[in-house]
């Protein structure tokens, strides 16, 4: 292996054959490349889809209403269905062993802040303190809202970071007054979503502020809950399901509704959902992985197919050696480590060059649904192994039966 | 029995004539003596008296008893050799003549223990070539037997000089030495200025003296050419036996193949071969390749 003649014979064989190794060590490359690229995107999409998917909390119950389509017990369908603080209260008791966070919601879709003379359009929305949790909300600066925010109806605010770009630019927001329908919020935080811009043009504020300030009495819009998760998938989608049709159960009875009303209440549980997306990440993946372990079968039949044909080339090549006194062993060593040389240093070279185009183009991608494409490192070295194990197989048999033969038979191939 | 003077006194009785190999290699030809008869040698300011034994300083390279080869094609099996039987003594140098399809290189290509026969003995120095495990077989074909093919038999993307270095190369020669020895044998077959072309930028004869060159390269005590110069005009086969004759006068043993009776004329004996089985074996007056030149 460190026999330094060994090693000029085998850089003089590939110098003088340079469209074979040249074809040899592109296969090669080219595979690992391609495998490279393929299992980054499949990554890169898993990351995408992932973090869409992630900007709230995977095992919530979201709980609003409408107007009934069916008349029960004697009233009339068109009611609207109206959500009060003790149905809110009523529920988070009655499952308070599944609950992890719960928040009720009083929201103002498009209300008017503004800040100086900085004004715009923002969804405001009243929530409790464990909406932080149940949005995923990143507190980048200051609090979110808390108890005694809640408890004493105070005029705080929490805001977007997309809504204090717009309407503080660069100055810090925390303390500040803003203007929301003429009335002073002190800020007290920004936070970031996961979300995106959507989501960070927003502004909380206690619910029970919420509920005095836009004269709603105790009326809420929705309730949100999140399920404790169990530790088994299938487990927890089906415990999300069934509390989500109690709780809608409940409320049908408690607002006279008929059970069957789909319109005038409805919950809906993301956990379902998650499945779903779940299953259609899996999917992707399972696409990819097929496709890539598609990719290495090639590589490795190609790069066998190769070896074959070489040494198939080489036969008289061989006889040659053996008349002029070269042992069998040294023949069959030189054709491998010549092999194992160029698909190892050309599978390095497509591993690097995969991975390097992958660190240039993966920050550039604007998608959301592929992002930061990137490749498990010890996939990649494998594939080449494989691919190094799979030439030097292919290599090695007929090059043994070559350098086994009598020197006059392998002499006589053309 | 080998009794050993010193300076008039026995210093050596034996009936092994191993003992002498060992102690005096040179002296390798001297042992195989059949007559009666004294010797007197110098050697290493001593004198070696060599008693009992008649010199005759060609020992058998080459037994072949009752040689047979076949060639199986599907169902049909070819008779090939049919029992030849033939010695060649060291330093000798035979000429194998016969029409195309006699066998004549199906023998050589035993010889050269590049193929096997199917049955008979060939013993090479003494040594039964049968069975020969792998790396003693290398070892013969390395450094014992030099081979020129019909064909040439060149490495094609190796230049002159690098295909003359090969046989170098197996026997561990380091790479500088390697070269100088093969711009040697290059020049001595008269191909210094080509020595940087590939097989197939050089003429039929170039290749053929290229192979000439490699085959001399080991240093082998045997060479074996498969129709040296069938591919050659006259002239160079004259500078090619010329060459040929040379060597052999240096002692190595050359067996040949040819065609040609001018060329076989320049051997020292002539076999013939007929449907397989040896039909003439004579010696000849050889002829000098230089005078024709
Ligand atoms: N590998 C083989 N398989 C089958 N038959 C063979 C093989 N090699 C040689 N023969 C046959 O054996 C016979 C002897 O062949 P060989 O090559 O020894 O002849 P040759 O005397 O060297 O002839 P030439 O003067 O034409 O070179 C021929 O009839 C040939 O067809
Ligand atoms: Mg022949």
């Amino acid at each position: 292996m460190f026999d330094i003649e060994r090693w000029q014979e085998i850089f003089e064989t590939l110098r003088k054959n340079k469209l074979r190794t040249f074809l040899t060590g592109l296969s090669v490359a080219s595979g690992i490349f391609i495998l490279v690229i393929l299992l980054g995107f499949s990554k890169g999409i898993e990351n995408g889809v992932t973090s869409q998917f992630q900007r709230d909390a995977t095992n919530l119950i979201t709980v609003w209403t409408g107007t009934t389509t069916k008349s029960y017990k004697g009233l009339n369908p068109g009611r609207y269905i109206q959500l009060k603080n003790e149905d809110y209260y009523a529920v988070s008791r009655k499952y308070d062993d599944y609950i992890d966070y719960k928040s009720s919601l009083y929201s103002i879709w498009g209300g008017t802040i503004s800040y100086k003379n900085e004004t715009g359009n923002y969804q405001i929305r009243g929530v409790m303190p464990d909406h932080q949790f149940i949005e995923n909300a990143d507190i980048g600066v200051g609090r979110f809202v808390n108890q005694s925010d809640f408890d004493e109806f105070k005029k705080v605010a929490v805001i977007g970071n997309k809504l204090k770009k717009d309407l503080f630019k660069d100055e810090d927001p925390i303390d500040k007054n803003i203007s929301i329908y003429g009335m002073n919020f002190k800020v007290i935080g920004v936070f970031y979503d996961p979300g995106g811009e959507r989501e960070e043009s927003q502004a909380y504020i206690p619910v029970s502020t919420a509920q005095k300030v836009f004269n709603a009495g105790d009326n809420i819009r929705n309730m949100l809950f999140t399920i404790k998760m169990a530790d088994n998938f299938e487990e927890a989608v089906e415990l999300s399901k069934n509390i989500s049709q109690n709780v809608e159960a409940d409320l049908k009875q408690m607002h006279t509704v008929a059970p069957d009303d789909t319109s005038a209440v409805r919950v809906f549980n993301t956990l379902e959902e998650a499945k779903k997306i779940y299953s259609l990440i899996g999917t992707i993946q399972a696409v990819f992985w097929f496709v890539g372990i598609g990719t290495i079968i090639a590589g490795i039949v190609g790069v066998g197919n190769i070896m074959l044909i070489i040494v198939k080339e080489r036969t008289k090549e061989i006889g040659i050696r053996k008349a002029l006194g070269a042992l069998p062993m040294s023949i069959v060593g030189m054709i491998l480590q010549e092999a194992v040389f160029v698909t190892m240093f050309a599978g390095l070279f497509g591993l690097i060059f995969g991975l390097g185009l992958l660190e240039i183009i993966g920050p550039q991608i604007q998608s959301d649904f592929i992002k930061y494409p990137q490749v498990n490192f010890n996939i990649a070295l494998t594939t080449v192994f494989l691919l190094v194990l799979a030439g030097a197989l292919a290599g090695f048999f007929p090059a043994y039966r070559a350098a086994k033969i009598k020197p006059i038979i392998a002499l006589r191939d053309e | 029995m080998v009794l050993l003077f010193t300076r008039n006194s026995l210093v050596l009785k034996s009936s092994k004539k191993t003992i002498l190999t060992v102690t005096f290699p040179f002296l390798n030809s001297l042992i195989y003596c059949t007559e009666f008869r004294f010797l007197t040698i110098s050697y290493d300011k001593r004198v070696i008296v060599l008693a009992n034994f008649t010199i005759n300083n060609h020992h058998h390279m080459i037994q072949i008893k009752d040689l047979h080869k076949s060639y199986q094609m599907g169902n049909n099996s070819l008779h090939v050799l049919k029992g030849i039987n033939f010695n060649v003594k060291e330093g000798e140098m035979v000429s194998i003549m016969g029409s195309s399809g006699s066998g004549k290189s199906t023998l050589l290509n035993i010889l050269g223990i590049l193929d096997e026969a199917d049955s008979g003995s060939y013993i090479l120095d003494g040594v039964s070539i049968k069975n020969l495990n792998e790396k003693v077989a290398a070892n013969y074909r390395n450094k014992f037997l030099g081979f020129i093919f019909q064909s040439f038999n060149l490495i094609n993307y190796k230049s002159a000089l690098d295909n003359v270095a090969m046989p170098l190369y197996y026997q561990g020669v380091k790479r500088k030495e390697r070269i100088e020895k093969a711009e040697y044998y290059l020049e001595k077959v008269g191909l210094s200025a080509w020595s940087h072309h590939l097989p197939n930028e050089l003429s039929g004869g170039q290749k053929q003296r290229v192979a000439i060159a490699r085959a001399l390269a080991s240093n082998p005590k045997v060479l074996l050419a498969d129709e040296p110069t069938g591919a050659l005009d006259s002239k160079t086969s004259q500078e090619v036996m010329e060459l040929i004759q040379g060597i052999n006068d240096e002692g190595k043993t050359i067996l040949m193949v040819t065609h040609e009776h001018d060329i076989a004329q320049m051997t020292k004996r002539i076999v013939h071969i007929k449907d397989g089985l040896i039909i003439d074996d004579n010696p000849v007056e050889q002829v000098r390749a230089s005078l024709y030149v």
